[in-house]
């Protein structure tokens, strides 16, 4: 029996995928097929790179010839501007996949001599559709035609008809329009064009900008309603939808080393999970980037993809800087295993920094990822921002099954501490490193807050960053308290001095309860033979009192025998004497 | 879809008189605004330029690339190839004031 999926009714909406890497994801398969779209914003919002991505992607990855007409920009402007983004419109042209028409007009020298129609750009618009077999058309920004001419009865007139010949022509178009005052574009083009309306925004938050989009009306659709950032970069358009946190990612068993031995030993000698996240926390100069660095070296030699995102430090700096404690970067960098992505955190808003950084793992797909330091994200969002950005980074690396550690500036204050927290709960993994300051000096402690189902150690350590790497020591808990550094030492020294004069002290009592003993068994062996002669004393008494009663007995019998008479024959005792 | 490119429809007595008038107008086949605007123009050249001009009339249906390369996009355009400056009047060509003035022509 074939497995009948449950596929979409015949009468649903048919769509027409555009290509952009996330538009397609909001709008739940793309623009409605054989229907005009308008696309509207303010200047400088992306309407035109939108739109001629449409009608590149569409003729490169779909097979979809596409019209392109510009109101505004001349075609070699255009050409070169897209340049950048890697589209080669002269070649697409060639190929005849593309079709480019500049429309221009100009006011001042027209004159209106009477009734007239748009019908010339229909005739253009069909030839250029019809020489090359176009599916797709983009008309930007018509609203230009407003300025050329003036009879806007006529224009209305023959814009609704434009829009109603591009739906006969089956045609998916996109038409953009500038934003207007209290209208979504300056010429109420959504009156006319109201199967689906997309609203690009360009908004400044504290000197940053963020570029958004927003489906404001599908019609027979669904759609995502909220706003997606979305960035321009040179591989085009991409819009990051809010990921769906379903919570229901794969995940893995297996292990993956810290980075170094000690501290696998404190999550159960085997290291973080793989496709676990893992927070590093401290205050400033704590060795959370030696930690990051560290991990993604072991990560690099297991001979897996990495990727560092650092927020704070060149590659450059990072490299050299890592070299002093023993690891070498460069050579995973020249071997292709490591890419550095560096930015500047006010380089563009918390979505744009997301977006980005989902391009980038999108692009290389990498094992192991390091975010050097989340916090100062937290430069260009409030707390709560950056945990909804964070569980959305969490939550798309979870999915890729990426093992992610981050790296997070805690400050004494008050504000930040909760930042950890707010991050805390949404990692498998947390590390604090923590100043210890004492006797004048500053000690690092690392403690595991928390390692989500495996076993893992309660025990602060001390942190040490050698010459030679990264370890451990156990701190020393005695008396006086937890003592790191110096201070550790001297009590070890202390204590081994102590352990020498103690073993010493010992012997000499050993020798002394020997001596002792010797002396006592001394003792003991006089006072027994002292003990057998008096008793021997005593034993010679016994015998000699046995020894007379017998003879007295004997010599009694004998006389009685004697003064009996004889007729008792056979008395032995005859020889023995008188007494 | 009637003419399809139609040079010299009208007595040109010549051509290259320096005031000569060469005007070429687009229309769209036969609807009701380009037959209007056909005959208006006609009227106007034959009034005010008896044995001046040179008028081509263009159906954009039969020549789509030449509406491409002269940026066509209202029907009727009358465009004003000389003398300079080149000029561009659209419509039905009724409002004869606007069609002489766009034309350059002053009635004396």
């Amino acid at each position: 029996m074939a497995k009948i999926k449950p596929s979409l009714p015949a009468s649903t909406l048919r769509k027409t995928p555009t290509g952009i890497q996330g538009l397609d994801e909001i709008t739940l398969g793309g623009l409605p097929a054989g229907r005009p779209t308008l696309v509207c914003g303010s200047a400088g919002c992306g309407k035109t790179l939108l739109s001629i991505e449409f009608i590149v992607r569409g003729a490169t990855e779909y097979n979809e010839p596409g019209v392109f007409v510009a109101f505004e920009e001349k075609m070699d402007e255009l050409t070169v501007n897209v340049a950048s983004l890697g589209f080669d419109l002269i070649k697409l042209q060639e190929e005849k996949k593309i079709r480019l028409d500049h429309v221009h007009i100009e006011r001042s020298e027209i004159e209106e001599t009477g009734e007239y129609d748009l019908e010339g750009l229909f005739i253009r618009l069909g030839h250029a559709i019809d020489s090359i077999g176009a599916k797709r058309v983009v008309l930007d920004t018509i609203e230009s035609l407003f300025s050329g001419l003036s009879n806007e009865a006529i224009l209305r007139a023959e814009l609704r008809r434009l829009f109603q010949w591009l739906k006969e022509k089956g045609v998916t178009a996109i038409i953009t329009g500038e934003r207007g005052e209290k209208t979504l574009t300056r010429q109420g083009l959504e009156e006319y064009v109201s199967d689906c309306v997309i609203l690009l925004d360009h908004r400044v938050i504290h000197q940053i900008s963020t570029r958004r989009i927003r489906v404001v009306k599908y019609r027979g659709s669904v759609h995502g309603t909220n706003e997606y950032p979305f960035l321009i970069d040179e591989h085009g358009i991409s819009v990051l939808p809010v990921t769906s946190l379903k919570l229901q990612g794969e995940v893995s068993s297996d292990r993956v080393s810290t980075g170094f031995h000690s501290l696998d030993q404190m999550f159960g000698g085997k290291g973080f999970f793989k496709g676990s996240s893992i927070l590093v926390s401290g205050t400033a100069g704590t060795g959370k980037t030696s930690i990051g660095a560290n991990f993604i070296n072991a990560a690099c030699l297991r001979g897996e993809q990495c990727i560092y995102f650092a927020f704070e430090e060149s590659p450059g700096q990072i490299i050299r800087n890592m070299r002093s404690i023993g690891l070498d970067l460069q050579q995973h960098v020249d071997n292709g295993l490591l890419l550095f992505h560096a930015s500047r955190p006010t380089l563009y808003g918390l979505e744009m920094h997301l977006v980005s950084i989902y391009n980038i793992i999108k692009r290389h797909k990498p094992a192991t990822v390091v975010v050097d330091p989340i916090t100062n994200l937290i430069s260009v969002g409030s707390v709560s921002e950056v945990k909804s950005m964070m569980t959305r980074l969490l939550d798309f690396l979870q999915n890729e099954g990426i093992t992610a550690m981050f790296t997070a500036l805690s400050r004494i204050t008050k504000i930040n501490e909760e930042t950890d927290e707010e991050v805390s709960s949404l990692v498998d993994a947390w590390i604090t490193v923590r100043d210890m300051e004492n006797n004048g000096e500053r000690n690092r402690g690392l403690y595991v807050m928390k390692s989500r189902g495996m076993r893992h150690s309660n025990q602060v350590r001390e942190f040490m960053i050698t010459g030679d790497g990264l370890s451990l020591v156990d701190v020393y808990i005695g008396p006086e308290g937890v003592l790191t550094g110096s201070a550790r030492e001297a009590q070890q020294l202390e204590e081994q001095t102590g352990q020498v004069l103690r073993t010493h002290a010992s012997n000499r009592k050993d020798r002394e309860i020997d001596r002792k003993r010797m002396v006592l068994e001394a003792k003991i062996a006089s006072l027994r033979s002292e003990f057998e002669s008096v008793e021997e004393e005593l034993n010679k008494v016994y015998i000699e009192d046995d020894l007379k009663k017998e003879i007295m007995r004997k010599t009694r019998s004998d006389m009685a025998r004697i003064r009996g008479g004889a007729n008792r024959q056979g008395d032995p005792v005859k020889r023995k004497g008188k007494k | 879809m009637g003419e399809k490119l139609v040079t010299g429809d009208d007595e040109c007595k010549d051509a290259n008189e320096p005031s000569a008038y060469v005007l070429r107008l687009f229309i769209s086949g036969a609807s009701p605004n380009s037959t209007r605007a056909v005959y208006n123009i006609r009227q106007v050249c034959e009034k005010y330029l008896p044995g001046r001009y040179q008028l081509d009339i263009i159906d954009v249906h039969q020549q789509p690339v030449l509406a491409r390369e002269e940026q066509v996009i209202a029907l009727p355009l009358l465009v004003k190839l000389s003398p300079e400056p080149k000029r561009r009047l659209i419509g039905d060509m009724s409002n004869t004031a606007k069609v002489l003035s766009g034309l350059g022509i002053t009635i004396s």
